[in-house]
């Protein structure tokens, strides 16, 4: 079982998500100008500045080589898991719906969030329960996650809004509190918080670690 | 040729930058000012001006969260042209 994370110039948190890809399974660094995914099994779109954000974030990492490569790869049902930057360049790369938009504060946010899961519907949460409770750092400046009324209500029905913050105040002004949401096939999720920081109970939570757990027991 | 991106949040979508100027202003003694948004622009020497949606709808502009207005100069027919 392979996991290959992919960094751009930019990217800063690909370290700890090939930490978390080597506790469950074989970890593949994958470069933003490879052209293919090296024979992986799931993807993980790491954390960071892609390309330093300029313009929109996320706006300009989707044009990479190895997006085309990772997007096809997600049309085919691989599981691939955004996180942070990732998740905003999945958004920008329409493999998500949605988009983020700057945090209400104006302001970076950095804390430990408590997330409550809402779906099972995806590949990366499907062994956990609807209702559990994941402590999960997040730190991000631009993590507003915004769809329109009618996008929501089918995220909503479908079961693709697959975790909440329970936090008040908000991080980031987030619309009906969320922070994680997956495509319809079900084998792609984007989350603002940082799952491959909550690997080891040495930093407070190992609650992360079931995401990527989820998957390469599924693949396993 | 010179054109002009105007890019704006969408209306109805929170735009905590435009509420801080709003915000800010009165501070200085400016009144009466209300609806702020804050964009921006991008300014860009073009070819072939008809790409400019296309640019827009791909890279400029995120159309789900942004509004934009391409301006492009009508330039004057010069001298004897057709």
């Amino acid at each position: 079982m392979k996991l290959g994370v992919v960094a751009f110039p930019g990217t800063c948190d690909d370290r700890d998500a090939l930490d978390a890809c080597a506790r469950v399974g074989e970890a593949v660094p994958l470069w933003h100008a490879d052209a293919d995914l090296h024979g992986v099994d799931a993807v993980v779109v790491p954390g960071g500045f892609s390309y330093g954000d300029h313009l929109r974030v996320g706006a300009v990492a989707r044009f990479s080589p190895v997006m085309a490569a990772v997007a096809a790869f997600a049309r085919d049902g691989g599981p691939v898991l955004g996180i942070c930057n990732g998740f905003q360049i999945l958004c920008e790369a329409g493999l998500l719906p949605g988009a983020l938009l700057p945090n209400v504060s104006l302001r970076f946010a950095m804390r430990q969030t408590t997330l409550e899961v809402l779906s099972q519907a995806c590949d990366w949460t499907r062994p956990l329960t609807v209702g559990e409770r994941l402590s999960i750092p997040a730190k991000h400046t631009s993590g507003r996650y915004f769809a329109p009324v009618e996008t929501l209500r089918e995220l909503d029905d479908g079961g693709q809004i697959v975790l909440r913050y329970v936090e008040d105040p908000l991080p980031n002004g987030s619309v009906a509190d969320v922070a994680g949401v997956c495509n319809a096939a079900g084998n792609v999720l984007g989350l603002m918080p940082h799952p491959e920081h909550a690997v080891d109970e040495l930093t407070g939570s190992a609650d992360g670690l079931r995401l990527f757990a989820a998957v390469s027991a599924a693949l396993a | 040729m010179r054109a002009r991106v105007l890019i704006r949040p969408k209306a109805g979508i929170l735009d905590p930058q435009g509420q801080t100027v709003e915000r800010a202003l009165p501070a200085l003694g400016f009144h009466g000012v209300s609806d702020v948004h804050v964009g921006r622009l991008v300014e860009l020497e073009v070819t072939d001006p008809s790409q400019l949606e296309a640019m827009c709808e791909q890279l400029l502009a995120n159309p789900l969260i942004e509004d934009y207005d391409v301006e492009v100069p009508t330039q004057p027919r010069p001298p004897g042209a057709l």
